[in-house]
C-alpha cells in the first residue's frame, strides 16, 4: 500500500476538489512557489486563475474570499502562520461566518480557510506558535482538526464541499505524519464525527490534533495499568458529543489532552459538557497549554509549557486513581 | 454616456426623502427597535450613481444604505419591512437597517465593519470578470472609512488585478461626532491615487452631477479600465443615527446645517422638473409610501422559534443548556 503523508493528503485534497469542481479556487502568499507544499505543481496543473498569488494583505484577501463566495466561488484562503487567523478573525467570524443569517438564508459563504502549520515551531518564539481553534469554535466557525492523513483528506474534502465557511488547522506536528492507505479508501468525512484511535474500557483520552498520535504513545506506555481509549473528535464545532458520550457511557472516566490554552480552551468546553451531560464515576482532568504565549525562541523553554506525556500519564492515573466523586 | 433622465432622479431623490422620513416616524413609534442611519440630505448620491447601473450590476451598502437600496431596485416595501424587523422583509428580519442584502436586486452585501466592502467588493469583482461577465461592482462606504487599513486593502488588489469596482466615498464631513478634518490625513482621493485608481471629488448634491461622473468610472470599469474613486462632498441633515433626537451631542453648529441646507439635492433637482409633473410624483410617492408603511407594520413579526434558522447551512445544532 502506498504511503500518504499528511501534507501530500492536503496537496491530494485539494487538487482532487479543484478538478472536480471548477468554482474551487485557491489564494495565498508565495503561491507560485508553493512554499507551504501544499499546493506543490498546482500552478502548472491548475494556472494562475485558480492558484491566485496574492500580496501580504490579509484582511484584504480574507474580504475578497468572501466576496468571491458570494459570487458563486468556492475559495480555499491558505495562510502561513496561526497568528495571521487572529489577524482576520473578524472577517471571518463577524462577516463571512454570519451572511447566511444576516441575508435570511439568501447567500452563504463557502470559503476554507486552511491554516496547514499550526501550532508550535520550534524556536520560533511566542507570535509563531499560536493554536487558536478554541476561539473559532467558541464564535461558532466550523472547524476541523484532523490528526492523520486519512482524516486530513477527509475533513478537508468536506470543508471545501461545505456551504458554510470551515476553519483547517492542520498541526504542524502533524504534517509529517505518514500512513499506509488505499487511495480508493479516501473520501469526505462528516463535520462532527469523531473517531476511536484505541479502543479501552478504564478511561477516554480526548485528545486534539497532534495530540492523538502522543496520547495513542501514552496509551501504549500504560498499557499494563490500564486500559485507555484514545477518542479523537475530528471536528472541534461542530463536536461529535454522541460519540463522546458513548465513549464515556463504556469508561465511566475522562481525561482531556488539548493543545488549547486553558481558560476558556476546547479542554474546558469538554469538561464542562461531560461534566454536565454525561455519567462520570471520578471527576475528569485535562492537560493543556497554560495561558499567555509559549514563550519560545528557545525550545527548552517551550516544551516545558506544551502538553506532555508525562502529564498525560500522570493524569490518567489520577483519574483512575480516584475513588469518585 | 447617456443624458440623466431628470425626471426619474427627482422621483428617487424624493422616494428616498420620504422614505427615510417614515422611516425615522417608525422608529419614533417604536416598529423600527434598531433605529436608522437616515441618509437625509445625500439622496442625490444614491440616485445619481445607482442610475448608471444595469440590474445585473452588484451594489455593496453600508450602514447608511436605505437610498442604495432603493435606487437599485430593491421593493421599498420589503426593504421597510426589513427594517421593522419582519419576515417579509428582504433577509426575512435578519439583516435589519445595518446588514441588508437584497440578492434579487444584486445588492450583495453592507458589512457593518466600517470599510471592510473594498475588499469583498473586489473578490465579486475578480469573479465576475474570470466568468466572463461584463458586471460592474459598486462599492458605497463613508469618510469614516477612509482611515480603515482594510479599506486600502481592497484598494490595492483592485488596482492591482484592474478590477472593474466603482468605489463611492460619501464624505458626509463626519464620522458619527468626528470632523472628517481632524481624522484624515492627505485627502481621499489621495487614496485611490496611490494604488493607481483614477480618482475625483465631485459635488454629491447634484444628481446630474453625480451622474455624469460614475458614468464615466462605471464605463471604464465595464471596457476593462479598472477601478475608480469618487469622493462625494455631501451632508446629513440628521443625526449619524436617531439616538440623537435623544441625545444632543453638540459636534455641529446649526449654521453649518443651515448651510448646507441651501444646496438641498431635493431642490436643486426639483428646479429641473416642471410643477406640475413634480406635484404628481410627490403624491405618486406619498401614496406609494402609505402602502410601503402599511405593508410593513401589517407584516407578521418572526416566530421566536425560528431563531436559529439560517445560521448554518446545514441546520442548527442543538445543545442541552441553551435554549432552543
Ligand atoms: C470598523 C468599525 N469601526 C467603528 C464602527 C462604529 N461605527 C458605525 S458607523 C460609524 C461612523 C462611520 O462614519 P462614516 O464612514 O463617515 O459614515 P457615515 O456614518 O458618516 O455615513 C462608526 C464609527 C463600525 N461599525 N466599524
Ligand atoms: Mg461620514
Amino acid at each position: 500500500m502506498p504511503k500518504l503523508s499528511y501534507l501530500k493528503a492536503l496537496n491530494r485534497a485539494l487538487g482532487d476538489e479543484m478538478t472536480r469542481d471548477e468554482s474551487v479556487f485557491v489564494l495565498g502568499e508565495d503561491m507560485n512557489f508553493a512554499l507551504t507544499n501544499v499546493t506543490a505543481g498546482f500552478l502548472d496543473r491548475f494556472g494562475p486563475d485558480r492558484v491566485v498569488e496574492v500580496p501580504l494583505t490579509e484582511q484584504g484577501f480574507t474580504n475578497f474570499a468572501t466576496g468571491a463566495a458570494l459570487a458563486g466561488r468556492r475559495p480555499v484562503v491558505e495562510f502561513q502562520i496561526p497568528f495571521l487567523l487572529l489577524l482576520v478573525f473578524e472577517q471571518i467570524t463577524n462577516q463571512a461566518n454570519k451572511f447566511l443569517l444576516m441575508s435570511g438564508g439568501q447567500r452563504s459563504v463557502p470559503v476554507t480557510y486552511l491554516m496547514p502549520a499550526a501550532g508550535w515551531r520550534p524556536g520560533w518564539g511566542a507570535q509563531h506558535s499560536d493554536q487558536p481553534y478554541s476561539l473559532f469554535a467558541h464564535m461558532g466557525v466550523k472547524t476541523v482538526l484532523p490528526a492523520t492523513p486519512t482524516d486530513a483528506y477527509g475533513l478537508l474534502t468536506t470543508a471545501i464541499r461545505d456551504d458554510d465557511p470551515v476553519v483547517f488547522f492542520g498541526p504542524l506536528a502533524s504534517l509529517t505524519v505518514r500512513e499506509d492507505v488505499d487511495y480508493a479508501d479516501l473520501g469526505p468525512i462528516p463535520l462532527g464525527s469523531g473517531r476511536v484511535h484505541r479502543a479501552g474500557t478504564d478511561v477516554t483520552v480526548v485528545a486534539l490534533g497532534h495530540l492523538v498520535h502522543e496520547a495513542l504513545a501514552v496509551a501504549d506506555e500504560l498499557a499494563a495499568e490500564a486500559s485507555i481509549e484514545v477518542w479523537d473528535p475530528r471536528s472541534v464545532y461542530p463536536f461529535d458529543w454522541t460519540g463522546l458520550a458513548e465513549s464515556v457511557a463504556r469508561t465511566g472516566r475522562l481525561v482531556v489532552f488539548d493543545d488549547s490554552n486553558r481558560s476558556c480552551g476546547m479542554g474546558a468546553e469538554i469538561l464542562a459538557t461531560a461534566a454536565e451531560e454525561m455519567r462520570l464515576t471520578a471527576p475528569p482532568r485535562r492537560v493543556t497549554r497554560p495561558d499567555g504565549a509559549i514563550v519560545g525562541a528557545v525550545p527548552e523553554l517551550d516544551v516545558v509549557l506544551q502538553p506532555t506525556r508525562a502529564q498525560l500519564a500522570e493524569a490518567v492515573r489520577a483519574v483512575l486513581k480516584s475513588p469518585g466523586w | 454616456m447617456t443624458a440623466p433622465d431628470s425626471v426619474a432622479l427627482y422621483r428617487m431623490i424624493r422616494f428616498i426623502r420620504r422614505f427615510e422620513e417614515r422611516s425615522v416616524d417608525l422608529v419614533k413609534s417604536g416598529e423600527i427597535v434598531s433605529g436608522v442611519h437616515p441618509c437625509i440630505g445625500q439622496e442625490a448620491v444614491s440616485a445619481g450613481a445607482c442610475a448608471t447601473l444595469e440590474p445585473d450590476d452588484i451594489v455593496l451598502s453600508s450602514h447608511r444604505g436605505h437610498g442604495h437600496l432603493l435606487a437599485k431596485g430593491c421593493d421599498p416595501a420589503r426593504v421597510m419591512a426589513e427594517m421593522a424587523g419582519r419576515v417579509t422583509g428582504i433577509d426575512k428580519g435578519r439583516g435589519g437597517s445595518f446588514h441588508p442584502s437584497d440578492f434579487s436586486a444584486n445588492v450583495y452585501n453592507a458589512t457593518g465593519t466600517v470599510g471592510h466592502g473594498s475588499g469583498i467588493a473586489a473578490g465579486i469583482a475578480w469573479a465576475a470578470v474570470k466568468a466572463g461577465k461584463s458586471t460592474v461592482v459598486m462599492s458605497f462606504f463613508g469618510d469614516g472609512a477612509v482611515t480603515q487599513g482594510a479599506l486600502l486593502e481592497g484598494f490595492n488588489l483592485a488596482g492591482l488585478w484592474n478590477l472593474p469596482v466603482v468605489y463611492i466615498c460619501e464624505n458626509n464631513g463626519y464620522a458619527t461626532t468626528l470632523p472628517v478634518q481632524t481624522a484624515v490625513s492627505g485627502t481621499i482621493t489621495g487614496r485611490g491615487e496611490a494604488f493607481g485608481i483614477p480618482s475625483s471629488t465631485v459635488d454629491g448634491q447634484d444628481a446630474e452631477t453625480v451622474f455624469a461622473a460614475v458614468s464615466e468610472a462605471v464605463e471604464r470599469a465595464r471596457s476593462g479600465g479598472g477601478p475608480s474613486l469618487l469622493e462625494m462632498r455631501t451632508y446629513r441633515y440628521h443625526g449619524h443615527h436617531t439616538f440623537e433626537l435623544k441625545t444632543r451631542l453638540k459636534y455641529r453648529e446649526q449654521a453649518e446645517i443651515d448651510e448646507w441646507r441651501l444646496r438641498d439635492p431635493l431642490d436643486i433637482q426639483a428646479a429641473r422638473v416642471a410643477a406640475d409633473v413634480r406635484a404628481r410624483i410627490d403624491d405618486e410617492v406619498e401614496r406609494e409610501l402609505d402602502e410601503v408603511v402599511r405593508f410593513a407594520v401589517e407584516s407578521p413579526r418572526p416566530d421566536p422559534a425560528d431563531a436559529t434558522d439560517h445560521m448554518y447551512a446545514d441546520g442548527f445544532r442543538p445543545r442541552a443548556g441553551v435554549s432552543l
